[in-house]
């Protein structure tokens, strides 16, 4: 059960998406989603929603996971949608006693549901896309230059490739630590709330001991193997850009262009 | 042949903390000299100071007194620690806490990435490492999916390709099913005959014992028998004081010897042991 969970969620797929270089994607998913604040007309969204449409259709993502994806904050949508819709002031479409419903407050409950669920596509769009490694190769890339001002960009992205690797065997762990502990009458499943965050202590307590082991372990491993920091450390895997980055902006570009025109000038 | 490990007279005691300091000594007054190109199979109980040993001869321990020159350098050495890491790799129990990337190529690749080799020379040794220890096909795979053997043999492609003239495996196989570990001992055999990769391998399985070019046996921090697994399991009687077995087939013959049965030489597998008896029976 506890093993079904992936985090990442990537899919792997021969798309230019999937071809393109992760800082390319990475720096053209914070424009687009910089983008996506700065629209606020409805041919505007049109575009956008089509432009997001077509990222998924030609990277072969099934709209099945997207739509899993959304889920989780339908929720949000909702709550924001309802404060928007009556606490907007405007012209007013009806009212019973202090609640008054606005045509402003319907406007702009809309364009936050739209807004919120093509951030969110496009935020996971990236993580769809690329691999993890992939993804904190270009973290780390990106973040270099912030080596000067003695940020550890290397510790950090070594923490994230090991967190990645160590996900699908800690989950392994809770699972069998899971089994060992109900196999001795451990109650994981009655009781409310606090009782069952309670029957978990002595799930936690095992597999964090558990963990720390693994870290030693694995230090002196990475150890034996001459690992001594960034210093003097090479790549196998060096990240280059291609023609595939320069179709991929080139395409962001021209749809940014013509939604910007679209929303100034047309209108 | 020339000496690849030279350990003299070593010490070494771990320290712990408690309330009140306590020195445990693990190793005493050890010496040995191990040649390039042996396999060698260190055995021992629990406790016995064996892993420490091991941990001495790649610099992750360094002796509190004594000297272990490795290919020459010392291992108190700070300058040296590195060569001497990649000269003489190392391979722990855990297949899982040992594997730090999210791909096997790129584990492999982490060993020579630290080195700073060349981007394409990697790529190639990586390559190389993987088809010597026949794992080519699971390159792009995730560590977790792969077997208990074939998560060793990634291990191994990992120390691979730095270039290495020793492996060491520190019960390696101990966590591994039968079939694992004939995939790994099938590695090493071939590395150590091929490449002349030089094997120092800890293990409680008396099969693999048999098969080495030497033995060492270890217990209470002292080296107690040193010799082929021929010399070392005719002591039957002192090899079982020491908490350790002896293969099956040399324990019977040499129960037969004690009935009476003329062998003059106790037989270390089956094929051995069948020719004897042959030979009696005829």
């Amino acid at each position: 059960m506890i093993r079904d969970i992936t985090i990442g969620q990537y899919v792997p797929g021969d798309s230019l998406l999937h071809k393109s270089d992760p800082r390319t994607k990475i720096i053209l998913t914070f424009v687009m989603m910089i983008f996506i604040f700065l629209i606020n007309t409805y041919w505007g969204y049109l575009l956008l929603t089509l432009f997001t449409a077509l990222m998924i259709v030609t990277s072969n993502v099934p709209v099945k996971f997207i739509l899993k994806g959304l889920k989780p904050v339908i929720f949000i949508v909702v709550f924001a949608g309802v404060i928007n819709m009556f606490t907007i002031g405007g012209r007013i479409i009806f009212e019973f006693g202090f609640i008054k419903m606005t045509y402003e407050g319907v406007d702009m409950a809309v364009k936050m549901a739209i807004r919120l669920f093509l951030l969110i596509i496009t935020a996971s769009m990236l993580t769809y896309t690329t691999t993890p490694i992939a993804l904190t190769d270009g973290i780390e890339k990106l973040l270099g230059p912030l080596k000067r001002i003695r940020v550890p960009v290397h510790e950090i992205a070594m923490m994230m490739t090991i967190a990645l690797r160590f996900i699908p065997t800690l989950l392994e762990e809770t699972d069998k630590i899971i089994k060992a502990q109900s196999s001795r009458g451990a109650d994981f499943d009655s009781g409310n709330m606090v009782e069952r965050a309670k029957s978990f202590i002595p799930v936690l307590i095992p597999l964090f001991i558990s963990a720390f082991r693994r870290a030693d372990e694995l230090a002196t491993a990475m150890e034996a193997r001459c690992y001594r920091g960034s210093e003097g450390r090479t790549r196998m895997k060096q990240l280059r850009l291609t023609r595939y980055d320069f179709i991929t902006s080139a395409i962001t570009a021209v749809f940014m262009a013509w939604v910007l025109a679209m929303q100034y000038m047309v209108f | 042949m020339s000496i690849f490990f030279d350990v003299q007279e070593v010490s070494f005691a771990y320290s712990s903390y408690g309330e009140v300091p306590v020195e445990v000594p693990a190793l005493e007054n050890v010496s040995a000299k191990i040649d390039k190109g042996d396999f060698v199979v260190i055995l021992g109980r629990n406790g016995s100071g064996k892993s420490t040993f091991s941990r001495l001869l790649n610099a992750l321990l360094v002796p509190k007194k004594g000297i272990v020159l490795v290919a020459g350098k010392d291992t108190s050495n700070e300058d040296n620690v590195w060569d001497i890491r990649s000269t003489a790799g190392m391979v722990f129990q855990n297949p899982d806490n040992q594997i730090i990337a999210t791909t096997v190529e790129e584990d492999v690749a982490f060993g020579p990435e630290n080195l700073g080799v060349e981007p394409s020379e990697i790529r190639k040794r990586v390559d190389e490492a993987l088809e010597t220890v026949g794992i080519s096909q699971f390159k792009r795979n995730a560590p977790h999916l792969l077997s208990g053997g074939q998560k060793q043999r990634v291990a191994i492609a990992g120390i691979l390709a730095m270039k290495p003239e020793c492996i060491i495996l520190d019960e390696a196989t101990s966590m591994l099913d039968p079939v694992g570990r004939r995939e790994v001992i099938k590695v090493l055999r071939k590395l150590n005959r091929e490449e002349n990769i030089t094997i120092i391998h800890i293990t409680h399985h008396m099969d693999e014992a048999a098969m080495a070019d030497r033995l060492i046996v270890i217990d209470h921090g002292e080296i107690v028998l040193d010799g082929t697994p021929q010399e070392v399991f005719s002591n039957v009687d002192k090899v079982k004081s020491l908490g350790l077995d002896v293969p099956q087939v040399t324990e019977l013959m040499y129960d037969l010897k004690k009935q009476g049965v003329s062998i003059d030489r106790l037989p270390l597998t089956v094929d051995e042991a069948f020719e004897i008896v042959k030979a009696l029976v005829r």
